[in-house]
C-alpha cells in the first residue's frame, strides 16, 4: 500500500453497538455489491496465484500454461531467490525498527505536547502522501547524491566510515546506491503508517497513570518503560506491522536508491512477470513472501501478546 | 544560577515537543525539493538530478512537457475518478451495512475488508495479473483492468473511513427526528446522510490520491497504458525530466486547500451551531 492517508489501522470486532435496524435482509443487500468485488478481484485471484505458481514452468505466456502441481517451483524459487527474500526481510525489519524509534517520538510529542496544535500535526503527519511516492523517493536520490552536504557532513563526522564498517554502505565516499540508502528510503516512506497506530494508542494512555508513577517516586525514564510503554502496545504491533508488510514487498526504493545488489524480492517479482513472463516462478515466489509475511505476523502477534490485532 | 535552572526546566518540558516538530521538518524535505526541482530548469543535462538553473518554464508552458507525459497525468486522473466515484458509493454502502445491520458472516466481512490494506501490493498485484491471465484477458490488460484494480484497494479504505464516522455518530439525533414524525427515509436523507458527509468526502479524497498514486499494482496489470507514475519510473531510467515534479508541487497544493477548506467550513459551522 503506498499511502494509508488518515486512516487509523481499526479493530476488526469493534466494540460499537449494533443496532438491528430495518428488515433483516437489508444488511446483507447493502454489503453485497462491495462484497462481490472484493470476492472477485481480491479472493479469487489468490486461488489464481497460488495455481499460477504451481503451472508447469516450461511452459510461457505466448503457449499457455499447463497445470502440473509443479511443486518444485518452490523449492526453484526459493533456492534462486533466498538472497533477495533475506535481504527483503532484513532491509523491512531495520526501516521498521528505525520507524519505531523515530515514530515514537513524534506520536509521543502529538499525543501528550502538542496541544492546541494537535489536529494540525496530524494533518502534517499525512501530509506527505499528497505528492507522489515515486516523485517523494527520487527526491532522496538528490538529497543522498554524491557531491551533496548530506555526503560532506556524514564524512567529515566520520560516520560514512561507520556505515561502511558495518556494511550499510561499500565504500567511505557514497551514500546513494547502497542498502544504507534503501533502508533510508524505506523508513522515511513509510513512517506515517507507524505514526498513525502509535499516536492512536498514546493518545488513550489514561494520564493519571503516569501522573501515579511519579507520585510513587518513579523517575520520568522508569514511568516510560513500566507505565507509557506497556500502555502502546497495541499501537506498536498494529504500527509495525503496518509498516513491515508494505516495506518487505516494496521494489521502488530499491530500484531508485540502490543498485544491482541491493535488489530485493519485490524487484525479482516485478520482472519476472514483466520482462521475463515466468508466471510459474512468479507465482512462486510471491505465494512464498506471502506464506513468510502471514507466518511472521502470527509469530509476532503471539509474542507481543496483545488480544487486539490491529 | 537561578536562570540556568530555569532554561534546563524549559529545555526538559519543550524536547519531546522539539524532536517531534524536528521529526516532522524531515519528513518534509523530500516534499521541499519536488517543490524546488518543478522550477529547475535541467536542459544543461538531463542525467543529473540537480537543481541546475531556475525556470518557469515547466509551470507556464504545459506544451513543452516531455513526450507522453501529459496523456499519462489525463489517464491517471480518469482513473482515479472512476476509481474514486465507484469505490465511494460501493464502500459507503458497506460501512452502513456492517455499522447499521447486524447478520450472520459480519466478523468475516471485517476481516476480508482488512486483509487488501495489510498484504503487500506486490503480492496483490500479481494475484489480480494471474487471475487475468489465467481467465483469457492476459492481452487486454489496460485501461479496464487497472480500473478493476484500483476499485478493489481504494474500497477497504473506503469503508473503514466511512464505519468510523458511522459508528461515532450521535443517534440521538436520528432518534429526534423519529420522534419528531420523519419518516424513515426524511431521517436518512436529513439527518443521516448530512452527518456523515465529511466521512464520505474524506474517503473520496483518499481513494482519488491512492489511486493516482500507486504505482506497483497498476505496473503489474497496465498492459501497455501509462499512468503518471508509471510515466515517472520510465522517465528514470533514462534521466528524469524536471517538469513532473510540476504534478507533485500542485497535487500537493490542491490536497493542502482542499484540507484547509474543510477545517475551514467544519469551524464555521461548529461556530454556527454555538451560536
Amino acid at each position: 500500500m503506498t499511502s494509508t492517508a488518515g486512516v487509523p489501522p481499526v479493530s476488526t470486532h469493534d466494540t460499537t453497538a449494533v443496532k438491528p435496524r430495518g428488515r433483516k435482509l437489508t444488511g446483507y443487500w447493502l454489503i453485497l455489491p462491495g462484497a462481490i468485488w472484493l470476492g472477485l478481484f481480491f479472493v479469487i485471484p489468490f486461488y489464481s496465484l497460488v495455481s499460477a505458481s504451481l503451472y508447469d514452468p516450461a511452459g510461457s505466456v505466448l503457449t499457455g500454461y499447463e497445470m502440473t502441481w509443479h511443486v518444485a517451483n518452490f523449492a526453484d524459487a526459493i533456492g534462486q531467490y533466498k538472497v533477495q527474500i533475506g535481504r527483503s526481510l532484513l532491509y523491512a525489519g531495520s526501516a521498521t525498527a528505525l520507524c519505531l524509534v523515530i515514530g515514537y517520538v513524534l506520536a509521543y510529542a502529538i499525543a501528550f505536547k502538542s496541544g492546541r496544535w494537535k489536529n494540525l500535526m496530524l494533518v502534517l503527519v499525512i501530509a506527505p502522501f499528497f505528492t507522489s511516492f515515486l516523485l517523494r523517493t527520487l527526491s532522496w536520490k538528490l538529497i543522498l547524491a554524491d557531491d551533496g552536504w548530506v555526503v560532506d557532513t556524514a564524512q567529515a563526522l566520520h560516520l560514512t566510515n561507520v556505515l561502511n564498517l558495518i556494511g550499510l554502505t561499500s565504500t567511505d565516499d557514497r551514500l546513494l546506491a547502497t542498502p544504507f540508502a534503501v533502508i533510508a528510503g524505506l523508513t522515511y516512506n513509510f513512517l506515517p503508517f507507524m505514526v498513525l497506530p502509535l499516536y492512536a494508542s498514546l493518545e488513550k494512555v489514561d494520564i493519571r497513570l503516569i501522573e501515579a508513577s511519579s507520585d510513587l517516586y518513579a523517575s520520568p525514564i522508569r514511568g516510560f518503560f513500566k507505565v507509557t510503554f506497556p500502555l502502546s502496545l497495541p499501537g506498536v504491533v498494529a504500527g509495525t506491522l503496518l509498516t513491515f508488510i508494505p516495506a518487505a514487498g516494496d521494489y521502488i526504493n530499491a530500484e531508485l536508491l540502490g543498485d544491482t545488489n541491493t535488489r530485493m524480492v519485490g524487484n525479482v517479482i516485478q520482472n519476472l512477470f514483466t520482462a521475463q513472463g515466468d508466471y510459474a516462478a512468479a507465482g512462486a515466489l510471491s505465494v512464498t513472501l506471502m506464506v513468510i509475511i502471514v507466518g511472521a505476523v502470527l509469530v509476532y502477534v503471539r509474542t507481543a501478546g496483545t488480544e487486539e490485532l490491529v | 544560577m537561578n536562570s540556568l535552572v530555569r532554561a534546563r526546566r524549559w529545555v526538559g518540558q519543550h524536547l519531546i515537543l522539539g524532536l517531534g516538530l524536528l521529526v516532522l521538518a524531515y519528513t518534509f524535505v523530500p516534499i521541499a525539493i519536488v517543490v524546488l526541482m518543478s522550477f529547475n530548469d535541467s536542459s544543461e543535462s538531463r542525467n543529473v538530478y540537480k537543481f541546475q538553473e531556475f525556470t518557469l518554464d515547466h509551470w507556464l508552458h504545459p506544451g513543452s512537457w516531455a513526450s507522453g507525459m501529459s496523456e499519462s497525468v489525463w489517464l491517471s486522473i480518469q482513473i482515479a475518478l472512476l476509481a474514486t466515484l465507484v469505490a465511494t458509493i460501493l464502500g459507503t454502502l458497506a460501512a452502513f451495512a456492517l455499522v447499521r445491520h447486524r447478520f450472520a458472516g459480519r466478523s468475516a466481512a471485517n476481516l476480508i475488508i482488512f486483509l487488501p490494506m495489510a498484504s503487500p501490493e506486490i503480492v496483490m498485484g500479481s494475484s489480480l495479473l494471474a487471475l487475468f491471465v489465467s481467465s483469457g484477458f492476459g492481452g487486454q490488460l489496460g485501461f479496464w483492468t487497472i480500473l478493476i484494480a484500483h476499485i478493489m484497494f481504494c474500497l477497504s479504505f473506503v469503508i473503514v473511513t466511512v464505519k468510523a464516522r458511522l459508528s461515532g455518530l450521535d443517534d440521538n439525533l436520528e432518534q429526534a427526528a423519529m420522534d419528531l414524525y420523519a419518516t424513515e427515509a426524511q431521517t436518512f436523507w436529513r439527518v443521516t446522510l448530512p452527518l456523515v458527509l465529511p466521512g464520505i468526502v474524506g474517503a473520496a479524497l483518499l481513494s482519488f490520491s491512492l489511486s493516482f498514486d500507486d504505482f506497483i499494482i497498476t505496473n503489474l496489470n497496465a498492459g501497455q497504458s501509462v499512468t503518471f507514475p508509471m510515466f515517472v519510473w520510465g522517465a528514470n531510467q533514462r534521466g528524469v525530466p524536471m517538469e513532473v515534479n510540476v504534478i507533485g508541487t500542485a497535487m500537493f497544493l490542491i490536497s493542502i486547500a482542499i484540507v484547509l477548506a474543510a477545517e475551514v467550513a467544519r469551524r464555521r459551522q461548529s461556530k454556527a451551531l454555538a451560536a
